[in-house]
This record gives structure tokens, C-alpha cells and sequence, in this order.
């Protein structure tokens, strides 16, 4: 993963952004496009970075930037709505103003991955972090090889991005799974949880890249899975989530042993993260 | 030489890898193949165990019916299996099967390879340390779709 990158200078000012548009994605997820408030651009992103938005007079949480790294108009952001913030934030209406600080975080590692064959497990809302990486492999197709990405959600209507996820499966070079824990008998696709897809895939483990996002205890399963089918631990790098409020390492609430996850993650290699992983109590 | 096109078939299935090839042959012996169209019931859950496949292409969805509901519980395709119950004797079906996406499968008398496991214990402790292994992960997979991680924050234990 890299470094964070574009941080503006005053890391806990925040900068006002206009909502442009907000698209339901499933009954409890939206999108939200930013665009600058003051004619002044802002600030550019690699995948796998997050902001902190700040619904004026509500409060401020951090959510994982899930758009077009290349796309230097506007930000995007995919939230599900599970509190008073993320309830406020997805129910802003376009011209509405919303605070963002940021972009905070370490990144997927692409330039790492050139060359080799990238794997995207996703579950739930993890897929959000994970597609600015996605567009970028899909902008630059000839710099990887085969780009697979598994993703699991709890129903067919907890599905994320269902129109791209259709649209890159016709990709070359390109394998898209997705399945679901529960499935109706209209559900065509998958029953089952993440780990059962992999049983599709022809994964190549010497020249595989592993990008997971999603609940830890998936994560866990995944790592596990990959361990099995023989791919290097330091080939495999997740995203962590922990309750973030400085986003700079000042505060110490997203601390995980001797990282805080808002200023040495949220992308860590696995070898960064195995001993913690586990850990009782932490 | 459709004995000779369904050997190549067991020889190349994810679960034979691996046996002795006079094995393939006694099993290229003892299949057929099937085909499974969408929406065929396979079997339903209390049939007579009858049939082991191994699936080769499709997609084929496991069923719990219930009154005014049929749960969907897990679906399995190319390069697994179905029907493990039949090498259990006598037993019936535990689950309902549905074609969900056209399948090929290439299929085995159950009763008949359970005699053949009998009659050569190390064919048949080969087969059944594979079905175990197969049970096992499908096993495992339950019980972390029993954790429902995707479950809303607040809400309450199924």
C-alpha cells in the first residue's frame, strides 16, 4: 500500500461541498457525488482512501471514497445508512452543502499488483473502497493480468453496483462472482457465503494479488482460504475499519496494537495485521 | 467411446483428482451422463437416496420447502458434487435440488458404488475421505452463513 497522498495542509479543516446527486443503490445504501462548493477542485484520491464527512450540525464520520480515482471533477461516496450521521448524509438533497476533510489512509496497492493477476474479495458495503480499484485496473487493462473479483452480500437486494458488476463481467480477462447468504428461488445466481466462490476461480497463487474489504470475520475466512490455495501472505492486504474520529493518529480510537488505522491503514498487508487479527479483548 | 469420453471426464472432476487410474476406470464403468434443464426438481427432500452426481458444468440450487416458502440455501455447480446421501444406506434425500442454470452432471447408482466401496476398501476409504472433505467445507460454509455478518446493526437474532 502507499502512503497517504493529497492530505491538504490543515488536515482537521474542513472544506465545504455541494451534493451534486444521490443514488439509491439498495433500500439502505446511497451514493453521494461531491462537487466543489467554492470553484476551487477537490482533492484528488487513490483507491482505497477515505474522507471524513461532516453533515453540518450532526456530526462527522469517515467513509471510503468509491469512485473514478481519474475522475478529478467530483468525489463519490457509497454509504449505508445505520445511524443518525449516515442517515442525514444519505437523505442531503443535490445543493445541499456537507463537510469533508481529507482524503486520509494508505491505498490498494496497485503498482505492486502491475503484472500480475488481481483478486477483489468484497463483502457488503466493502465493495465500496474496493471499486476506485477496480476502475483503475479496468482503465489500465493491459498493465495486470486477470482481474477477479468475488462479492458477497446478504440478499440479491443487498447487492451493490448490480448494472457495473454486470457490465465488467463482459470485460476480457475479467471474472465477476457474486453470491448471497440468502437467496429467494428467483435468485439465479449464488447461494452461499463468499469462501464457496472461490471454488470458481483458477487462482494462480505465485502471481495473485488479494484485495479484501468487508466484515472482519469474513476477512478472517478469506485470508484463511487464500492461505489454503497457497498465496503469499505479503500478496494479500485488507481493509480495516475501526471507529475513526481524528483521522490524522491523534486521538487513538481506531488504534489495532501498534497501528491506528486511520493514518497506517486503512490498507494493511496481512503480515501487518495477522498478529492482531485474532487477538481476544483487543 | 462414451466409456472413453465420461473416463476423461471422472479423470479431470475436482473430486476424483488424485485416485489411481484403475479407479477411473471402475467408476467411467459404473457412470452416466445426465443433463439438467433450469427449474428441473432433481430430487425433492424425502426421495429414496438413489443417485450421486458430479456436476460438470450449471448450476444446481439446494432447497428447504416450507408452507407458502421454499428456502434456498446453497448452490453448488462445475466441479462439485450432489447427493451425497445416497452413499449413506439406507437414507433419503435431506434437501430438495432445483436446476438453476442447465447442468451436465455425469451420474452414479448409489447403492451400486456403496457396494463397490465394500468390496475394495481402498477405493472406498479414497471416495469417503473425499465426500468427508466435501461435507466438512460445506460444513463450515453453513456455519459462517450462520454468523450473518451482513446482518443491519441493531437487528435482532433470526
Amino acid at each position: 500500500m502507499s502512503a497517504a497522498t493529497a492530505v491538504q495542509s490543515d488536515p482537521m479543516l474542513t472544506t465545504a461541498a455541494r451534493v451534486a446527486s444521490v443514488v439509491k443503490e439498495t433500500h439502505d445504501t446511497f451514493t453521494l457525488t461531491m462537487e466543489p462548493a467554492n470553484g476551487k477542485p477537490l482533492h484528488r484520491f487513490q483507491p482505497g482512501q477515505f474522507s471524513m464527512l461532516y453533515v453540518l450540525g450532526v456530526g462527522e464520520l469517515p467513509i471510503s471514497i468509491s469512485g473514478d480515482p481519474e475522475r478529478r471533477e467530483n468525489l463519490v461516496y457509497t454509504v449505508r445508512s445505520v445511524g443518525n450521521v449516515t442517515l442525514q448524509l444519505v437523505t442531503r438533497q443535490p445543493g445541499d452543502f456537507v463537510g469533508i476533510r481529507g482524503p486520509f489512509g494508505t491505498s490498494w496497492p496497485l503498482k505492486a499488483a502491475r503484472g500480475k493477476d488481481v483478486l477483489i474479495v468484497a463483502g457488503g458495503i466493502g465493495l465500496a473502497p474496493l471499486r476506485p480499484a477496480i476502475y483503475h485496473v479496468l482503465r489500465h487493462r493491459g498493465d495486470y493480468g486477470r482481474l477477479m473479483v468475488l462479492y458477497g452480500a446478504r440478499s440479491p437486494r443487498d447487492l451493490l453496483f448490480k448494472k457495473e458488476l454486470n457490465a465488467w463481467s463482459y470485460v476480457p480477462d475479467t471474472q465477476i462472482l457474486n453470491t448471497v447468504d440468502y437467496g429467494g428461488v428467483s435468485w439465479r445466481g449464488y447461494v452461499g457465503v463468499v469462501t464457496t466462490l472461490f471454488k470458481y476461480v483458477r487462482l494462480h497463487p505465485s502471481q495473485t494479488v488479494a484485495m479484501i474489504c468487508g466484515p472482519e470475520i469474513m476477512m478472517r475466512y478469506v485470508v484463511r482460504e487464500l492461505e489454503t490455495r497457497g498465496v503469499p501472505d505479503e500478496r494479500i492486504y485488507l481493509s480495516m475499519e475501526r471507529n475513526m474520529k481524528c483521522a490524522v493518529g491523534f486521538c487513538g480510537h481506531c488504534q489495532m496494537g501498534p497501528y491506528f488505522v486511520c493514518k497506517d491503514g486503512p490498507v494493511f498487508s496481512y503480515p501487518q495485521m495477522r498478529p492482531w487479527m485474532d487477538k481476544y479483548e483487543l | 467411446m462414451e466409456t472413453a469420453n465420461i473416463r476423461e471426464l471422472i479423470e479431470n472432476h475436482p473430486f476424483l483428482q488424485g485416485l489411481a487410474p484403475k479407479y477411473y476406470d471402475k467408476l467411467a464403468a459404473l457412470a452416466s451422463k445426465v443433463r439438467f434443464h433450469p427449474d428441473q426438481l432433481i430430487f425433492r427432500e424425502g426421495d429414496e437416496s438413489s443417485f450421486f452426481y458430479l456436476l460438470l458444468s450449471g448450476k444446481v440450487a439446494l432447497e428447504v420447502p416450507a408452507p407458502g416458502k421454499t428456502f434456498r440455501i446453497q448452490t453448488i455447480g462445475e466441479g462439485e458434487e450432489l447427493g451425497w446421501s445416497s452413499l449413506w444406506s439406507p437414507v433419503k434425500k435431506q434437501y430438495q435440488a432445483r436446476c438453476v442454470a442447465a447442468a451436465d452432471a455425469l451420474a452414479f447408482d448409489g447403492a451400486q458404488l456403496l457396494r463397490e466401496c465394500e468390496a475394495d476398501p481402498t477405493f472406498g476409504y479414497e471416495l469417503m475421505r473425499r465426500l468427508v472433505r466435501t461435507v466438512a467445507e460445506r460444513l463450515q460454509a453453513t456455519r459462517f452463513q450462520l454468523l450473518d455478518i451482513f446482518k443491519p446493526v441493531g437487528a435482532k437474532m433470526l
